[in-house]
């Protein structure tokens, strides 16, 4: 016992020594730490990315199997224009004019390389021995009622065309830019091909205002994150005037506020330096730190300073006395609170999704550097502030007696609530298990996200915009014209097109069928492969010099010949659907095909089905790392293995809680919901340390037994933890207001933890402490400790 | 006065030169089908290679035999040697110096010659970073012209394409006008006026101590990187080609 008695004073010396340097050297301390956050600050840079491939680590094998496939054909960015008559008809002379119009300008956006649209099809058709290979529709203004009614039934009768460029109702068609980008400045997207695509869509619909146009594709996706994210660092205005006015209600003192927020502004122009000499992007899940910093910060300025104006208030002591006083009492409990938000925090690291590592490592750094300036500018700048406080008594007495009144009902009887908290924890923990887990990224973004309804109506009037992709190979060079190759890869077409899920199949047998009826005189019955492999070879060369500039089938075809692509468009199915189906094609061509054409299926849509399933094995061992952790932490900080070995119960708790209630909500939890473990982790723990910290002193000092000592943990933390938790809770509900569900999604179920998280200490914890405390009822009386570290 | 006199002189001197951009790019054109008329017919072997991104390479070998005709656009016929599926494809071409092309297919797996009536002149050739209308006979009525600049004796002359179809919506031509009016570089804009391609005749030899022929074409893609190679070799201007070996007649039998 004398050792940690000795280490109790030491701390105590420390805490002591700290406070009297810091308001000693107030203007230095004052000077150093505006530097400081100037200095960091002047680094600072933000800079947005968009891309998608900033969701996926170098190592993440569908991203690489994802590139390998891009490589070998085509790189598809894509912009998808979808036109709606309003007559609902697309074919009438106006409205194709107006596609082929539209169609040429698309020609002219930044870097595209290739754009299929109904008019520009590439249609083939034979008379004799003349083969005919034009434009669908070519100056369409010219065309007579007959010629355009022969166009609508070449048009719907083209498998290429209806449900991916054309509904079968013929009043709905897609323009597709495929664009190709160079990848070198961040800038080519938002700065250039965004701004492009818009100007022509409202120039169109200026010039043709009878069309509605929507607009998805993977550029309005990446345009969507990039200014989701500005949006989202736009919620840190809301959170800062949330901070001011809950400061000045908590603390009713103006100086006081002005600190605190000095303090917030200096620990976010600091991250904001992190982030530019890391040289971080940012993307829509980091660009919330600015919020969680201010919400996390703003705990620790307001202990220090709700302390010290109680001190000044209450106990009539002078600015410079309260204090240091404030200062000794909450040097340890925020230091230790800040130190498990940080560990929550760093273990983002362990997950496999790099934006989660920046926001992780962004927020922990921010969280060091505010706790270095509560701890120094704060208490400086409360000694240079000119805060006064008249002596009054404490209007809180009916408060202080709420709040023992719940002690005391606890107290009365522990064993049953124990039971019913367990009842309720386990029956939420088995519904937690209900979850799964759905990481369609169109539904990442609410119905106030224009991409989001525009995709929504994509899917519900042309086509699907969820794909899979399968690079199917021959095993030899040229390959791709065997006839064998082609029967099996017709049959995969088939079985595909059988599929209930599919909406659409792009596949290359397709174009050798359709070449073999060209080749012979447009016979319905050649509609099938060709017979050998020099005829297929031959009508493919013959093909292949018959289409125009960017129409060719490079994006289909590798430079060998070996290989062809295989594009599956489906309907929105859940992640878990996805990659059952995307398994479920793999599997077909093993059983049903030579090895050579067995293949790894790929896409952007899979790669984000699969995300929360991989972000999820990889984090629970940083979730079981951080429990490990933090649960030393406060073994270490409340000097009692016992307790510390408890708290695991109200630190895990709220988490199995907040899962419950979620499979009761929205039952679907995305890559997002996976980190709230260890950062709830982090910030929740505080209510535990705060809690046991006081049942200790009153058993140790006071000499308290259990129920007395939990009635006494009610009336001094009571109100610190609920206003603690009112802070918090307002942080994340701003952050829930997001209209990206990563980050709304996860501050819905933070908000629900903390909440719980208060509800279990104040609950379940004294129940715990009362039960686990009895056989020992007597030994406690004999220990009188010191202050203790973790008083306030 | 003497000064002004003189410098009336040169002023009219120049002036009597003075021609538009326009003028001086088309007689640049003209110069150089002028340089190389009379070659009447020719064959050469062309082995093609294909690299993508990541350097895979794909190779073809054609045979190609030109008949030079001076009202109209050149006869050409390309008979395919490799890969094997398509040995003894072979194509006939008669440019137009107005209008579409014509072109047919010999299939030697059917026996049959197929016509390809198409206006699409601009997509790949046979999967190469070459347009079909980057290798046909570059016949001066197909662009505008707009001569840029003289650097020592390369001039620099840029085309707009008159078909409307094109890939492109220019390209900038350099000659070199001490060597017959040879091509050294063509730099390929696309339809958003972005450069697209760049292509590069080197090895050049002179046949018939007339008639300057690359050995070596390397073209670019600087949007897809990919790149395509054309070795030239065993050039014959001794072939005495005529117009029976360029019938459809002519083609199946190649």
């Amino acid at each position: 016992m004398n050792a940690i008695k000795k280490a109790r004073n030491a701390t105590t010396v420390f805490t002591r020594n700290w406070a009297n340097f810091v308001i000693k050297y107030k203007w230095p301390v004052l000077l150093v730490s505006l530097t400081l956050a100037l200095g960091l600050g002047s680094q600072g840079s933000m800079e947005f990315d968009g891309d998608y491939h900033v969701f996926f680590s170098k190592a993440n094998p569908e991203l690489e199997a994802f590139d390998a496939l891009q490589e070998k054909y085509t790189k598809d960015d894509n912009v998808i224009l979808v036109l709606s008559p309003s007559n609902g008809n697309l074919f009438t002379k106006e409205n194709l004019t107006a596609i082929e119009e539209l169609t040429a300008e698309a020609w002219n956006t930044p870097y595209s390389s290739r754009v299929d649209a109904l008019t520009n099809f590439q249609h083939t058709s034979a008379d004799g021995d003349d083969l005919y290979v034009d434009d669908l529709s070519y100056e369409s203004s010219l065309k007579t009622d007959a010629e355009i009614l022969e166009i609508k039934e070449k048009a719907l009768k083209e498998p290429l065309l209806v449900n991916r460029i054309l509904n079968e109702e013929g009043s709905v068609t897609a323009i597709n830019i495929t664009v190709r980008l160079p990848g070198e400045d961040i800038n080519e997207i938002p700065g250039e091909v965004t701004p492009f695509v818009r100007n022509m869509i409202s120039d169109f619909k200026e010039k043709h205002p009878n069309f509605e146009v929507h607009t998805s594709g993977l550029i309005p996706m990446n345009t969507a994150f990039f200014e989701s994210s500005m949006k989202d660092m736009a919620l840190t205005m809301i959170m800062l005037i949330i901070v001011i006015i809950t400061t000045f209600i908590l603390t009713r003192n103006i100086w006081s506020t002005l600190a605190t927020l000095v303090v917030v502004m200096f620990s976010i122009m600091s991250a904001v330096g992190f982030v530019g000499l890391m040289g971080i992007k940012m993307t829509p899940p980091s660009a919330v730190f600015p919020t969680m910093i201010l919400t996390l910060a703003v705990a620790d300025s307001i202990h220090i300073l709700v302390t010290m104006l109680q001190k000044m208030r209450k106990d009539g002591l002078n600015k410079v006395d309260a204090l240091k006083e404030s200062m000794r009492l909450n040097f340890m409990p925020v230091f230790i609170t800040s130190l498990t938000t940080v560990i929550g925090f760093l273990t983002m690291n362990f997950g496999d999704v790099p934006p989660f590592w920046d926001l992780g490592n962004i927020t922990a750094f921010g969280m060091l550097m505010a706790f270095l300036y509560s701890t120094t500018t704060l208490p400086a700048l409360m000694a240079v502030l000119p805060v006064k406080s008249k002596v009054r008594k404490e209007s809180t007495v009916v408060r202080k007696n709420w709040y023992a009144g719940l002690g005391n009902y606890v107290v009365k009887q522990p064993i049953r609530l124990t039971i019913i908290s367990f009842l309720i924890i386990g029956g939420l923990t088995y519904l937690a298990t209900k979850n799964t887990f759905n990481d369609e990224f169109v539904n990442y973004f609410d119905e106030s996200v224009q991409f989001r309804t525009d995709t929504d109506y994509i899917k519900d009037h042309l086509t699907g915009i969820y794909n899979i992709e399968y690079s199917v190979g021959s095993g030899e060079s040229g390959g791709i014209n065997n006839p064998e190759y082609l029967k099996n890869l017709n049959a995969f077409e088939n079985w595909l097109n059988e599929q209930p899920e599919v909406i659409h199949v792009n596949a290359f047998s397709e174009v050798a069928r359709r070449v073999n009826r060209s080749m012979h005189g447009d016979d319905e019955s050649f509609y099938r492969i060709p017979d050998n492999r020099e005829e297929a070879a031959q009508y493919l060369l013959l093909y292949e010099l018959s289409l125009p500039f960017g129409l060719d089938l490079n994006n289909q075809i590798n430079v060998d010949k070996s290989e062809t692509r295989v594009t599956v468009t489906i309907e929105n199915v859940s992640s878990a659907e996805m990659i059952a189906f995307a398994k479920k094609g793999e599997d077909w061509l093993k059983n049903n095909t030579p090895e050579a054409m067995h293949t790894m299926a790929v896409s952007p849509t899979l790669m984000f089905s699969k995300l929360g399933f991989r972000q999820a094995d990889s984090m629970l061992k940083g979730n079981i790392i951080a429990l490990i952790l933090i649960s030393l932490v406060l073994m270490l900080a409340l000097k009692n293995f016992k307790l510390g070995l408890l708290s695991i119960i109200p630190n895990v708790t709220p988490v199995l809680v907040g899962f419950g209630i979620w499979a009761l909500y929205k039952a679907q939890i995305n890559t997002g919901m996976v980190i709230v473990f260890g950062m709830t982790l982090g910030i929740i723990v505080d209510d535990t340390v705060h809690f046991m910290s006081k049942f200790l002193r009153a058993r140790r000092e006071l000499g308290y037994d259990a129920k007395q000592a939990v009635v006494y943990a009610f009336e001094t933390v009571g109100k610190a933890l609920v206003t603690t938790t009112i802070v918090l809770l307002a942080g994340f509900s701003v952050l829930s207001t997001s209209s990206f569900a990563l980050n709304s999604y996860m501050a819905r179920i933070t908000v629900i933890i903390i909440l719980a998280a208060l509800i279990i200490d104040f609950i379940l914890l004294p129940s715990l402490l009362i039960l686990t405390s009895r056989k020992e009822a007597t030994v406690a009386k004999n220990i009188n400790e010191a202050q203790i570290a973790l008083d306030k | 006065m003497k000064k002004i006199v003189f410098v009336l002189t040169v002023l009219i001197a120049f002036g009597m030169q003075a021609q538009t951009p326009e003028e001086r790019g088309l007689k640049i054109a003209k110069a150089a089908e002028q340089a190389d008329l009379g070659f009447k017919s020719s064959m050469v072997n062309l082995k093609m290679t294909l690299k993508n991104k990541n350097g895979q390479t794909s190779q073809r070998s054609l045979t190609t035999k030109t008949l030079e005709l001076t009202e109209d656009g050149d006869k050409s016929l390309i008979v395919f040697n490799s890969p094997k599926d398509v040995k003894g494809t072979s194509t006939l071409t008669f440019t137009h110096k107005v209008g579409s092309d014509d072109q047919w297919l010999f299939l030697p797996s059917i026996k049959r010659v197929k016509r390809i009536s198409s206006n699409n002149k601009s997509g790949p050739f046979v999967g190469s970073e070459f347009a079909y209308e980057d290798l046909s006979s570059q016949e001066v009525e197909k662009y505008k012209y707009k001569f840029l600049e003289e650097k020592g004796s390369l001039l620099v002359v840029e085309q707009d394409p008159v078909d409307p179809k094109s890939g492109y919506t220019r390209r900038l031509v350099t000659y070199n006008k001490d060597k017959g009016y040879r091509l050294e570089r063509v730099e390929f804009y696309d339809r958003k006026n972005a450069l697209l391609k760049t292509l590069v005749y080197s090895e050049y030899k002179l046949y018939k101590k007339k008639f300057w022929r690359a050995s070596r074409f390397v073209m670019k893609n600087h949007q897809s990187k990919k790149e395509t190679i054309l070795e030239f070799s065993d050039y014959n201007f001794d072939v005495n080609l005529s117009d029976e070996d360029f019938t459809q007649v002519a083609l199946k039998r190649s």
